[in-house]
């Protein structure tokens, strides 16, 4: 009988460990994704915007595109894939039990990867005062109802913290037709990158209360206003300086926790301080043959990275059944991602992951490293483009994502998805499938990112 | 014309809910007129969940009685009922030679009340059946036990509709006139006739005499914070421990109850308040309550808390004076009264309710009804099931094999089966404690688009329609597209 490499999570990091897996075993194991959602891809399906993939494929994509893209090679490869399906229990000896529809299984496997993900902190985690109001949501339940559900969870939001998600809510919500008020952040410098601020706050005027919290949620039944404060150099806020900001939505981007309760269960080691899972170089746990990849290791700031180490766990999780050499994880781009302010007067190139910080005077152009910069630049400088992500109800009410084809003017991105919102997509419509071509005569075609799951 | 009601119960927290059901069991017309829009929506839904020996309570007090009896009585009360009850004990904890001194005391009180197995007990005995905790001694208490507030309250009153008791949410009784032997309710948009009247309104009964012309009393709302933590109740602590009391106003102290779920409670702090319905939880209290709860349990780490929320005491006892006072039982024509109902009340609701019972006998012919409708058998939570016995409920209905809340594992079917709940009640608070989804250390994070999309697409609920607690409390605002989802 073959081994059986069970991997929990069918997320960015589950779908590249088991292609890495199956790939290398060369057809000695059977690899097995366990995934609780309806579809693989885990969190990306949610993820509309683009971003994704720039590290890695060099092209910008949608979250859904970008697990699509790993989804189709794992129809074609001799990968056995549960979804809707839950791990409930993974004992010390790899023994894996999952339920869905069907009944309770049980398989006995010789290695087992975890590719559980992480989860949100929410309010409770960092103890907001004040009342517990209907209109509180994590970002990712907002983004999730928003853009999954078709659901107005607000039109008159404030959004806590500066991480990437929040600020891509910022815009998100924006465009659906809310007020977004103010994105307040208790550090000195925005959490999320210096992209996002730019494209997501700057660009809709949207205020950013560096060194500010929450000390107060008011409202007994439906939120009604928070009361903001500044915030000392220690972080304690300043009450004599608080003010109160009217709103019916509080969107909270305030962190995310490795989430490991199935590996935890089994008797996998994690962080006591961070929850994320105990590994060693080549990603495996205190348990010989239980391997870890993704965010319930740490928390990644790119899905690049995501997918990079779930290569190398599945990598390894088959040379650990067959006795070979396992090979090191580090991250094998050392580029990062410019993170804060971006700075006065100059842009921030959005074509790869060097971020630069370019400035135009006349013909003169400077800080960019390649020539795409200086095109970017000039074009910012003169009139700004814009990708435009946003999601599309189907003939029958289902909603799927799409996206521009081609950066659009920032100045006609109101009315481009105004003519969005009056259309009706196809409900067979696939990835990639033009909804609307030259939409606003803007040259660029709406094409579909996601498609109807039934 | 309206029907007459035998009986009106104004209330449906736990002491509300009690009388209702004892009343079931009698042939009579009996509503219950709720403010809210489930049952225990008030002080009953939000209090430390424990069954209280009863060795606080001045001796010959009517709180030490109905609390020892409650506690006597409360296991096989929960048995009947299918409500989670564990008898965990408790251990009050002294850190100095005065509080010794206070525990004797209260050892001697207890034991004068009827409470058995109170001793004291050393350090060395302490520190081996609590490991971790702080202190020099303390005192044990072997029958106070720990309970599921919302699903006892619940029990109680679907066992009370059952058996023929209307229970009506949404209606805030706003004056009552006693005319011609009847009681004129106006209540929500309605008039409501009633025979006698039962005022069971907690933080309100003071405001509900006062429409019957009973100006004796007033109830100084005085409220108490929690802090909830992830269930680590099995690694960390299984017991409750309090600190020996304190002169003041008359709360417990701070203290960590383990909940049957196994979450961790800290709290609850005392603080008198003039709102009685302002529920805030206050960052003064909170860095207060943590650093409290360090000195009974110095292991306690912040990053397990997941939640808060806050409960309000309705104590007759006022500000300057402080501490306890004794609960009242006050009769006036064909209506009881009772208040000041604040601990140990959820102990002593049953007691209560039987109290209620003999005293509206001196007034009206009761005939015991020949048949009762036994309590509903509760199913057990998916998740303590025997893999086997998951195995098997899956193959009879597949909505076993849907878990929609992950922290708490709980499945569709349970999701279902609370949405459909006998009372009625629509709302994710209502869905959340009669099944315990949104619980969880994520909060709602995972379930609650699911709970949303199953509203939504199975039950034809408009996204507006989805409130957290009724009233205005709506979730979402609506479609952000209408017609959307084919029904």
């Amino acid at each position: 009988m073959k081994n059986k490499i069970v991997i929990v999570g069918g997320g960015p990091a589950g779908m590249a460990a088991a292609l890495a897996a199956k790939e290398h075993c060369k057809d000695k194991c059977n690899v097995i994704i366990i995934e609780r959602e309806h579809t693989l891809g885990g969190i990306l399906n949610q993820c509309i915007h683009d971003g994704f993939g720039l590290l890695k494929f060099g092209q910008m994509m949608t979250g859904p595109e970008y697990a699509n893209k790993y989804e189709k090679l794992i129809e074609k490869a001799d990968i056995k894939v549960y979804t809707d399906t839950m791990v409930i229990d993974v004992t010390n000896d790899k023994k894996v039990t999952f339920i869905n529809k069907n009944g309770l299984s049980t398989i006995k496997a010789s290695s087992i990867i975890f590719a559980t993900g992480c989860r949100e902190r929410t309010r409770g985690n960092i103890a907001i005062p004040g009342t517990r109001p209907a209109g509180i949501f994590t970002a990712g339940v907002a983004q999730n109802l928003t853009n999954n559900k078709n659901i107005c969870i607000g039109k008159k939001v404030i959004i806590l913290g500066s991480g990437d998600i929040g600020l891509i809510m910022a815009r998100r919500l924006t465009y659906e037709g809310a007020d977004v008020i103010g994105v307040i952040e208790l550090q000195k410098q925005p959490g999320g990158l210096q992209r996002n601020i730019s494209q997501c706050l700057y660009d809709f005027d949207i205020p950013l209360y560096l060194q500010h919290t929450i000390v107060e949620i008011k409202g007994k039944e439906r939120l009604q206003a928070v009361t903001v404060a500044p915030v000392d150099e220690l972080g304690n806020p300043i009450e004599n300086n608080k003010f109160t900001l009217e709103c019916d939505t509080l969107v909270l981007s305030v962190g995310l926790i490795p989430e490991n309760e199935i590996a935890k269960k089994s008797g996998v080691l994690l962080d006591d301080k961070t929850n994320g899972a105990l590994t060693d170089e080549y990603l495996q746990t205190n348990i010989s043959g239980v391997f870890v990849c993704g965010n319930s290791i740490k928390v990644m700031d790119l899905v690049d990275y995501v997918s990079e180490q779930g290569e190398v766990a599945g990598y390894n999780a088959v040379a650990y059944l067959f006795n070979e050499k396992m090979y090191e994880f580090k991250k094998q781009r050392s580029l990062e991602m410019p993170k804060g302010l971006p700075e006065n007067g100059k842009f921030t190139c959005i074509l790869c992951p060097n971020g630069c910080s370019i400035t135009v005077e006349g013909n003169n152009v400077n800080g960019n490293k390649c020539n795409r910069g200086k095109q970017f630049a000039i074009q910012e400088k003169k009139t700004p483009k814009r990708v435009l992500t946003i999601t599309i109800l189907t003939q029958k009410g289902y909603t799927i994502s799409a996206k521009t084809d081609r950066p659009i003017d920032k100045e006609i991105i109101k009315e481009v998805i105004k003519i969005c919102k009056k259309i009706r997509a196809s409900d067979n419509c696939k990835i990639g499938d033009v909804i609307l071509d030259n939409i606003a005569n803007t040259n660029a075609n709406l094409i579909a990112t996601s498609k109807v799951h039934l | 014309m309206a029907e007459i009601y035998d009986i009106v119960v104004i209330g449906a927290g736990a002491v509300g809910c009690a009388v209702a059901r004892e009343l079931s069991r009698y042939n009579l017309k009996v509503a219950v007129l709720e403010k809210g829009i489930d049952v225990a929506s008030g002080t009953s839904g939000r209090n430390s969940a424990v069954i209280h020996a009863g060795f606080n309570n001045k001796n010959g007090s009517l709180m030490a009685q109905l609390c020892v009896e409650g506690n006597q009585g409360f296991e096989k009360l929960a048995n009947e009922l299918g409500v989670p009850y564990k008898k965990t004990g408790k251990y009050l904890i002294a850190f100095d030679k005065d509080d010794i001194k206070v525990l004797k005391g209260l050892v001697e009180q207890g034991r004068k009340n009827g409470v058995k197995g109170l001793h004291m007990i050393d350090e060395c005995s302490l520190k081996k059946a609590v490991p971790g905790v702080g202190g020099i001694a303390a005192m044990h208490s072997p029958e106070t036990a720990i309970i599921n507030p919302f699903a006892y309250v619940i029990a109680l009153a679907e066992d009370a509709a059952r058996n023929g008791v209307t229970f009506l949410f949404d209606r805030e009784v706003k004056s009552i006139l006693f005319n011609n032997d009847i009681y004129l309710i106006s209540a929500g948009q309605d008039i409501y006739k009633a025979k006698f009247i039962i005022n069971c309104a907690g933080l309100y009964s003071d405001k509900i005499a006062n429409m019957m012309n009973i100006n004796d009393y007033k109830i100084y709302p005085c409220r108490g914070e929690y802090f909830i933590l992830d269930e680590i109740a099995d690694e960390v602590l299984s017991v409750p421990i309090y600190p020996a009391p304190k002169k003041g106003i008359g709360g417990l102290g701070v203290h960590l109850t383990p909940t049957t779920k196994g979450n961790i409670l800290i709290g609850p702090s005392a603080e008198y308040i003039d709102d009685k319905s302002d529920y805030s939880c206050t960052a003064k209290i909170m860095d207060k309550l943590f650093t409290e709860a360090k000195q009974l349990l110095p292991t306690l780490k912040r990053s397990c808390i997941i939640g808060s929320y806050s409960g309000i005491r309705s104590k007759l006892a006022s500000p300057q004076e402080g501490g306890f006072h004794d609960f009242v039982i006050h009769k006036k024509n064909n209506s009881i009264h009772l208040i000041g109902i604040e601990s140990p009340g959820l102990t002593a609701s049953v007691p209560l309710a039987r109290r209620v019972i003999e005293e509206i006998k001196k007034s009206i012919t009761m005939h015991k009804k020949t048949e009762i409708i036994p309590p509903k058998i509760r199913k057990p939570h998916f998740r303590n099931l025997s893999m086997k016995e998951k195995s098997k409920l899956i193959s009879q209905d597949s909505n076993y094999g849907e878990i929609v809340c992950r922290c708490e594992q709980i499945t569709k079917r349970e999701i279902l089966d609370a949405i459909e709940n006998p009372l009625g009640v629509v709302s994710i608070s209502g869905i959340k404690y009669r099944c315990g989804a949104t619980m969880g250390r994520c909060q709602g994070g995972y379930c609650l688009g699911r709970i949303t999309d199953i509203l939504i697409k199975e039950y034809n609920k408009k996204p507006s329609d989805i409130t957290l607690r009724g009233g205005n409390s709506s979730l979402y605002l609506g479609f952000l597209q209408e017609d959307s989802y084919e029904k």
